[in-house]
């Protein structure tokens, strides 16, 4: 009897050990990421200079006749002017779909749309960048007389696609959760239903909308695949219709060949940093904004 | 909205406010519709659009050879076959310990503060861009664990990029176990594992498998994370070959046909088959997640 509890106990312990090791498991990932991305980023840093690296207006990376120059505001500015421009157009028209499906659309349809918004959630980056670059890129170029549309404003249109999804899951998930008294309350006032909507849900669902804008912001902004198809990947200065670099897609397009142990690629794992840091600040503001709502 | 501030004031004998008023409620329903039709058109515009283009380059020529210079042919067999490999290599890794970091929370933790750790790590993870996986998925385990670019490599990078989804859901079903069935087993004389095993894993079936699906379907889906780690290679190879020799996904096959070669009918095709894919698993998925709930 004694024997079978002792080697029970073995066991018991073996799967403690185990279940704990997988539980402290994701902290691990989350340390290791960032210990390597700081190791791996900072000696380009160095290198360059922090003030010449984060503000620099030129990057030459392969410049053979001059020096490289490896500035990354352009960048930097790319990804947030096309951060912004997706939420710009992107936080409106989800925002008015979450409200839909949430309060005034009828149960089948309401359905039915959530089932599109999980679809397009579902389709892989490059399948919008591919459509983007077949569909959108001749438009633009087109219609702006451009020697070539891709650019800054192909790479907004295709991000604000991209984040609906999420914003609209968001923020319909905490517009339903609105108390049905607040509704009913100013209905009784006198409002109508369209107003009580949008002057009393809205605002009652206020942290849960913020969060889904900054989950947004967090989606354009670490998206990568989709927008090197469709921006010309050209380290200028952005504007709406130049061809444009984004922190990620600068990543993408030198890595593949940049030897190692060169400034060119350290410099790579430094905008990852950058990128990195950009993320846990948003992330952490996502934490912030959704224990806000739960408290 | 400031001027439908202003109309709210409006008094019944006032025709004219009480007019704007209605106009505006109009017009406002009217925006809602908008929005959410823009929002299916553009599914409805993907769906036909890719279905038109891809139908066209889709045939089982393509879908069975490989591509080769010398032969002349295109294919995408090596994408599909690499594509499998990778859904099997990480599903085996990432399961187990997924699923394992779920009953440690749900079953063993009484440290609040470490759960609470726990699940914003776990959050941090789900935000992180698959292109910082990437890069650091290069820098872990090509460059300081020595293997070569290839589906392990590939594999090992995106475990760590979905165990927060098989964690979440598994740990979502393991709370909606009744506590009774665990004093239950308990009470017989089961130790605290074997009532896991035997009681508790058994009733959250349903949370593991919708959590497998979402994860597959990231797996299918995925592209940023895969370039540096899993490679470019489009040339097929044999399973435990292909662990370290460049194997390019579906994904990452499209974005190379596309971009680099020119080939913008082989990445339609790709696109379709991507599409009807995660489609399928993410039919798959609510479902799961439907039943999930009740």
């Amino acid at each position: 009897m004694k024997q079978i509890s002792s080697k029970q106990q073995m066991v018991e312990k073996g799967m403690y050990a185990f279940f704990l090791f997988c539980g402290i498991l994701t902290i691990g990932f989350v340390l290791c990421i960032s210990v390597y991305l700081i190791i791996a980023g900072i000696p380009a840093i160095q290198k360059i200079g922090l003030f010449d690296f984060l503000f620099g207006t030129e990057w030459s990376s392969t410049a053979t006749t001059t020096d490289p120059k490896f500035g990354i505001l352009p960048f930097i500015l790319t990804s947030i002017y096309g951060t912004a421009g997706a939420i710009v157009i992107g936080v409106p028209v989800g925002l008015m779909t979450a409200l839909f499906l949430a309060k005034i659309a009828p149960p089948k349809i309401a359905h039915v749309v959530r089932a599109a918004v999980q679809l397009l959630a579902g389709i892989p980056s490059v399948v919008y960048g591919l459509v983007g670059m077949i569909v959108l890129v001749p438009w633009i170029q087109d219609f702006f007389n451009l020697s070539s549309g891709a650019t800054l404003l192909a790479a907004i249109v295709v991000l604000s696609i991209m984040v609906l999804p999420e914003i609209i899951n968001v923020a319909d998930t905490s517009l339903c959760a609105v108390p049905k008294e607040y509704e009913e309350a100013s209905i009784a006032l006198g409002a109508t239903k369209i107003e009580t909507y949008f002057r009393v849900s809205l605002l009652a669902a206020k942290s849960g909308i913020a969060a889904a804008i900054v989950l947004g912001v967090g989606r354009a902004i670490g998206e990568a695949m989709a927008i090197i198809m469709v921006s010309g990947n050209v380290a200028n200065m952005p504007g709406l219709l130049d061809s444009v670099r984004f922190m990620t897609t600068a990543i993408v397009s030198e890595m593949s060949y940049a030897a190692v142990g060169s400034l060119q690629r350290d410099a790579l794992f430094s905008i990852g940093l950058v990128l990195f840091l950009f993320i846990m600040m948003i992330n952490i503001l996502f934490d912030r904004l959704i224990a806000g709502r739960k408290s | 909205m400031a001027e439908m501030m202003t109309s709210s004031v409006s008094t019944p004998d006032d025709s004219g406010f009480a007019f704007r008023r209605k106009v505006k409620n109009h017009v406002m329903k009217a925006v809602l519709y908008g929005s959410a039709t823009v929002t299916v058109s553009l599914l409805l515009f993907l769906i036909g659009y890719l279905t038109y283009k891809g139908s066209q380059y889709i045939t089982i020529e393509l879908l069975t050879s490989q591509t080769s210079y010398i032969k002349g042919t295109i294919g995408i067999l090596p994408n599909l076959v690499n594509t499998l490999y990778l859904i099997f290599i990480t599903m085996v890794l990432a399961l187990p310990i997924s699923i394992g970091a779920a009953v440690y929370l749900t079953e063993y933790a009484t440290n609040r503060k470490l759960v609470k750790l726990v699940e914003f790590a776990a959050g941090t993870l789900v935000g992180i861009p698959s292109i910082v996986f990437g890069l650091v998925g290069m820098l872990l385990f090509t460059q300081l664990m020595g293997l070569q670019q290839g589906l392990l490599a590939g594999g090992l990078t995106l475990v760590i990029m979905i165990m927060p989804t098989i964690m979440r859901t598994t740990q979502e079903s393991l709370k909606s176990v009744p506590n009774a069935y665990r004093e239950g087993a308990l009470a017989l004389g089961a130790g605290k594992w074997r009532t896991i095993r035997t009681v508790v894993l058994p009733n959250a079936v349903n949370g593991i498998v919708t959590g497998s699906i979402l994860a597959v379907g990231r797996i299918v889906s995925e592209s940023a994370a895969l370039l540096f780690t899993a490679g470019f290679g489009l040339v097929l190879h044999g399973f435990i070959q292909s662990l370290e020799a460049s194997s390019a996904t579906l994904t990452v096959a499209l974005y190379v046909y596309a971009s680099e070669r020119g080939e913008t009918g082989v990445a339609f095709a790709i696109a379709l088959i991507l599409m009807i894919v995660t489609f399928i698993l993410n039919i798959a998925a609510t479902y799961g997640a439907s039943k999930l709930k009740k």
